[in-house]
């Protein structure tokens, strides 16, 4: 019995759609799970009824829309009530394929950091482009704290430049790591069970009780691990969007 | 089973055959870069298509309802309180009519004691000087009788006078001086 964490994360091709350039456009396993998210979110939000008293799937689809816009009013302001829809769906997206990636033989999306990375310049981009068009030149006040003395301005204003453009990297390694380091770990613990089992018989059964309690810990966390980093990228997404609503804090 | 699978899958696809079985110490899976593009396309389609679904129906259709119940309750407490309110005005005429019923009711029952007073009042003085005539009728008729006894009296005392006078003397006495002689033993 081998233990393989890796194999979870690997792309499989269903079927090719195309060629760019000397790129092949496949639709994977990959894509099939992202169509599987979006596919779980629209039916939630739109299969669910509009009662005046609310069933339980409506009452997911208004806690989930209420919990989105209400972290978006705390950090970002009404204003940024505009992004409303941008940050759903990015919460949603990720929340609902982590949560589907928990389940086992599942392939988990965020576990690319090509994808990760994606959505982090979809917010990067958002950010610098919406900031300028709305403030102008003002916008590059992020980089000036009001406050700092004169003399230590430049090295402040270095790391702060540079803490910008490393946004997208801390933004899409958080959430990509998360996911993939959770994952190796409960493959490896699930692992053990099977590997003492099949090597020692009767006695690794047994003691296989030990790393199988350590799973279902695992798995729990996990599952927590699986909403909070949504919701971490969810928040992160309106902070910085709060920079561009009103830079120069 | 799934790795032969995922190779096979792989040598259909074509150029991309090492990398689907790479992770036998080759490259791992998140940082192989021939399934770059395909990942990429697959999220813009899927991530537009999600934000269209979200942006276009689904929140408007979720947060309609949420408005919808929101007025719905606030229309509900402002119906509630507006009931409210009439029920209070309308207590509130239902004790003042209450307290006028009671003033006009002490007011004529008052007004009837004084009438019944009052004439109880007359009848009894009628009564009074009924009885008082009536009395002084009674006080008369006495004086009379007592008067008619007294004359009797005399007479009867002359008549004895008389008669003790005939059996003592033996002779008739004569009957003025017998008269004059009880007028003036009954002065006397």
């Amino acid at each position: 019995m081998k233990i393989d964490p890796i194999h979870q994360f690997n792309i499989e091709p269903l079927f090719t759609l195309g060629h760019i350039g000397n790129h092949t456009i496949a639709f994977t396993n990959s894509s099939l799970y992202m169509f599987i998210a979006v596919l779980l979110i629209a039916l939630l939000m739109l299969a669910s009824g509009r009662d005046l008293v609310p069933g339980r799937l409506q009452s997911v689809a208004e806690i989930s829309y209420e919990f989105v816009a209400t972290t978006i009013r705390s950090t970002a302001g009404s204003e940024g009530m505009k992004f409303f829809p941008l940050i759903f769906s990015i919460f949603m997206f990720l929340c609902v394929s982590n949560l589907v990636g928990v389940i086992p033989y599942t392939f988990t999306i965020s576990s690319h950091l090509i994808v990760t990375a994606a959505l982090a310049l979809l917010v990067f981009f958002t950010v610098l482009f919406y900031g300028l068009y709305k403030n102008g030149l003002k916008f590059f006040k992020i980089f000036v704290p009001s406050g700092v003395p004169i003399y230590i301005l430049p090295l402040v204003m270095f790391i702060e430049v540079l803490s910008f453009f490393l946004r997208p990297v801390s933004h899409s390694v958080r959430l990509f790591a998360n996911m993939l380091a959770g994952h190796i770990a409960l493959k490896v613990f699930a692992g053990f069970v099977a590997m003492l089992g099949f090597s020692l018989g009767a006695l690794g059964w047994v003691g296989g009780v030990l790393p199988l309690a350590l799973t279902i810990a695992l798995y729990a966390l996990e599952l927590l691990v699986a909403f909070l980093q949504a919701y971490v990228f969810a928040i992160l997404t309106c902070i910085y969007l709060n920079d561009a609503i009103h830079p120069g804090h | 089973m799934a790795e032969s699978h995922g190779e096979a899958k792989g040598q259909a696809a074509g150029a991309h055959t090492e990398a689907e079985g790479g992770h036998h110490g080759g490259t791992f899976p998140p940082f192989d870069s021939s399934n770059y593009a395909s990942q990429l396309v697959s999220l813009a389609i899927a991530f537009v298509a999600l934000y269209l679904i979200v942006s276009r129906i689904a929140l408007p259709r979720v947060g309609g309802t949420i408005d919808a119940r929101q007025n719905k309750i606030e229309g509900d407490l402002a119906e509630a309180q507006k009931l409210k309110d009439e029920s209070d005005a309308a207590l509130k005429a239902y004790e003042t009519e209450l307290a006028n019923a009671r003033a006009n009711a002490q007011a004529i029952g008052n007004e009837t004691r004084e009438k019944l007073n009052a004439a109880s009042e007359v009848e009894r003085k009628a009564l009074e000087e009924k009885l008082a005539a009536k009395l002084a009728d009674a006080e008369k008729q006495i004086a009379t009788t007592r008067t008619n006894a007294m004359s009797n009296v005399r007479g009867i005392a002359a008549d004895a006078a008389g008669a003790i006078v005939q059996q003592l003397a033996g002779v008739t006495p004569d009957a003025n001086a017998v008269n004059s002689a009880v007028d003036a033993s009954l002065k006397g």
